[in-house]
């Protein structure tokens, strides 16, 4: 007998699609603001779900005594290369300390001086203990007026008919029901992209990685599938991790100024530039000049020192503290080596995501962005996504004022037809699995992974485009026994689907502006004429590319404009 | 790097399951049960949400893991990390959450 999965149907005001960073603090915002009804559409449980799940170990952008926000720009638009945008940079930067003081209120412990002053880690970074960071924000957004949590429900689909999002649809990763959400505003907020590419440990450890593994590009794919203006997504983010637990490095960096040193035992850090992906690059380059390995010089710390890394990597990656331990050898007695990860696309920290406005508007109407699905505003971290997320709300509660929404019944039979053809599928020889590593494979080979030093050629992409395409002939034959199979499946699809768009970016980026980041062998020098903003439309002919002219220090903040058939009048200019 | 369930600890209360962001542990004849332990994240949510100390961190043999297991005990503000080695030889780092990180 042939499985029919059963539906629901609910109603809302707004939906928010992922209950992480950005997500939850929207929520919160709506409910105090508003009274409108708030719906958080979660894939997991909202209480440790997204990047914030072990803890974070520091707030790494705040204004700090004697600073400015525009100062938080200055330094990102410095870190990018001028690819940024200065009006959404400029709005977080003014709004970073305020959430930080909400969190205070909510229950963070952030350490203080003996005058009462937060104590500063760095230029831009105040110390605190943020292993709870992640259910401090999801009790706010639970407790907040009008705001439902529905956990564990992952949506595939926004319902959008002529460029007007209405809802999105879903199903229970528990059990054989999907839900259709309908909607007069949707907050995408679902996070970036792991596991695009091969990763650093591609065995047991496979999702050993620091980006989250469960975030998969959901609502990047939802939003190219949707017909939404991406932009920057070449800018691929890559870190510089503690080898093997890809435990976070700037704890150590800069806690205890431990500096990058070559196999060979020198410092090689300054050799190569200081900005992120430079310092990614430099370990790069000497690996892969015979100097490695790499190291953060940690043997000349305390033991003092030793046990309060111990401490701080508890409360935000406790393998690298296991690792430490276990191995019987502490920072103190071995300099910590290091290595870059994959690539990631991940808009918190790089420029890469949706196009949008100064009210985190999507070019399709109303649809918004916040937090690491969002572009544009690299380095926006914790606090940048959390004021992403009240721009966000804030910009939802302005449309919900000012327009009056036309209920209009979307057609989803076809989004249920695809969830009950592959519970109904029968067993094939390919697994989700092989898909996935054949996937991992090809980006990492032809597309910059790390086999190939993050280097990618034309001639490169032409391949790893079509060998994507071809894995998603095999993609449709794929069974699910049950919605737990369903959820992988889904989340293959929407990797393959941020590939395809990936590939197009890093082609059409004809320079190498950001040494490994984008590291275009084809076109291995900076070139002028690229200081511009790559930006991408998936059309019925494919994948279109639109470049646009970048919003400068003497910008008016963009707002996009919509036509009465809510197409898009208006969403920047365009270079030709 | 993935967990284990002790299955004479485990109560089969639902919270690890309810927690996981990966969606990644079930519940098998009233255990908890970890679905694929090469998903494993290596998060600790779920170790923070037992109360019966029944799931043991550890770090595959690919990152350096050698059997030591990690188990977590939460008392007031105080929380207790404690690494437990293959002969038995347990080290506990306290940590109080009331504190901010030195770093």
């Amino acid at each position: 007998m042939s499985k029919n999965i059963t539906v629901e149907e609910l109603n809302t005001d707004v939906l928010i699609i992922g209950g992480g960073t950005a997500g939850c603090y929207g929520a919160y915002i709506l409910g105090q603001n508003g009274k409108h009804k708030v719906i958080i559409a979660e894939k997991a449980n909202i209480k440790r779900s997204g990047c914030l799940a072990a803890g974070v170990n520091a707030i790494n952008a705040y204004i700090t005594e004697g600073r400015v926000p525009q100062d938080y720009v200055d330094y990102c638009k410095n870190d990018a290369k001028g690819i940024v945008r200065e009006d959404l940079l400029l709005s977080i930067s003014q709004g970073l300390n305020e959430v930080t003081k909400k969190l205070e209120d909510n229950g963070l412990v952030i350490l203080k001086d003996e005058n009462g002053k937060y104590v500063t880690r760095g230029n831009r970074n105040i110390k605190i203990n943020g292993e709870n960071i992640k259910p401090i924000l999801a009790e706010m957004a639970k407790n907040a007026p009008n705001v439902e949590v529905i956990n564990h429900i992952n949506i595939t689909d926004l319902l959008v008919a002529g460029n007007r999002v209405h809802g999105a649809v879903g199903f229970d990763v528990n059990k054989e029901k999907a839900y259709v959400i309908k909607s007069k505003a949707v907050l995408m907020a679902t996070g970036g992209a792991a596991g695009l590419y091969r990763p650093n440990n591609p065995g047991f450890s496979r999702h050993k990685m620091w980006y989250p593994p469960f975030n998969t590009g959901a609502g990047y794919a939802m939003g190219i599938n949707s017909g939404a203006e991406m932009t920057t997504l070449e800018m691929r983010f890559i870190a510089l991790r503690c080898k093997d637990t890809i435990a976070p490095t700037g704890t150590i960096a800069q806690g205890v100024k431990a500096k990058q040193m070559n196999g060979l035992g020198e410092i090689y850090e300054t050799k190569y530039g200081v900005v992120t992906c430079e310092r990614v690059y430099g370990t790069t380059v000497e690996n892969a000049n015979g100097r490695g390995p790499c190291y953060l010089k940690t043997d000349e710390i305390s033991s003092e020192q030793e046990e309060e890394l111990y401490k701080a990597y508890l409360n935000m990656a406790p393998s690298q503290t296991l690792k430490w331990i276990e191995g019987g050898q502490g920072p103190k007695s071995q300099n910590v080596e290091i290595e870059g990860t994959e690539p990631y696309i991940v808009g918190g920290h790089t420029a890469s995501g949706y196009w949008v406005d100064n009210d985190r508007a999507t070019t399709v109407r109303g649809l918004f962005a916040a937090g690491d699905v969002a572009g544009g505003a690299p380095q926006k971290y914790v606090t940048g996504a959390l004021v992403e997320g009240e721009l966000a709300a804030k910009g939802i509660l302005k449309q919900l004022a000012e327009e009056e929404t036309e209920t209009i019944e979307v057609n989803y039979q076809q989004i249920l037809d695809s969830y009950n053809k592959h519970l109904n599928n029968d067993a094939s020889n390919i697994s989700i699995e092989q898909i996935e590593e054949a996937m991992q494979k090809i980006m990492d080979e032809y597309a910059g992974g790390i086999k190939k030093n993050y280097q990618y050629n034309e001639a490169g992409l032409v391949i790893a485009k079509k060998l994507i395409n071809g894995l998603f002939e095999v993609f449709g034959k794929l069974k699910a026994n049950d919605t737990d199979e369903l959820l992988q499946i889904y989340e293959l699809r929407d990797r393959l689907i941020v590939c395809l768009s990936v590939i197009e970016h890093l082609n059409a980026r004809k320079e190498t502006r950001w040494h490994s980041f984008a590291e275009n062998m084809s076109h291995p020098n900076e070139d002028k004429d690229y200081a511009l903003y790559v930006n991408s439309v998936k059309t019925s002919e494919g994948i279109k590319i639109v470049k646009r002219p970048l919003v400068v220090d003497d910008y008016k903040p963009l707002k996009f404009t919509f036509n009465e058939d809510n197409t898009i009048n208006y969403a920047g200019g365009v270079v030709h | 790097m993935s967990i284990k369930i002790n299955q004479d600890r485990c109560v089969g209360c639902k919270r690890c399951i309810e927690v996981c962001p990966g969606n990644l542990i079930k519940l098998e004849s009233g255990k908890a049960a970890i679905k694929r332990e090469r998903d494993c994240w290596g998060c600790t949510s779920c170790l923070k949400e037992c109360h019966k100390q029944a799931i043991e961190f550890f770090l595959g043999a690919d990152v350096g893991g050698k059997g030591t297991v990690l188990t977590f005990k939460e008392e007031g503000p105080i929380k207790h990390w404690i690494f437990t080695g293959n002969d038995g030889a347990t080290k506990t780092i306290e940590i109080n959450s009331l504190e901010s990180n030195k770093y």
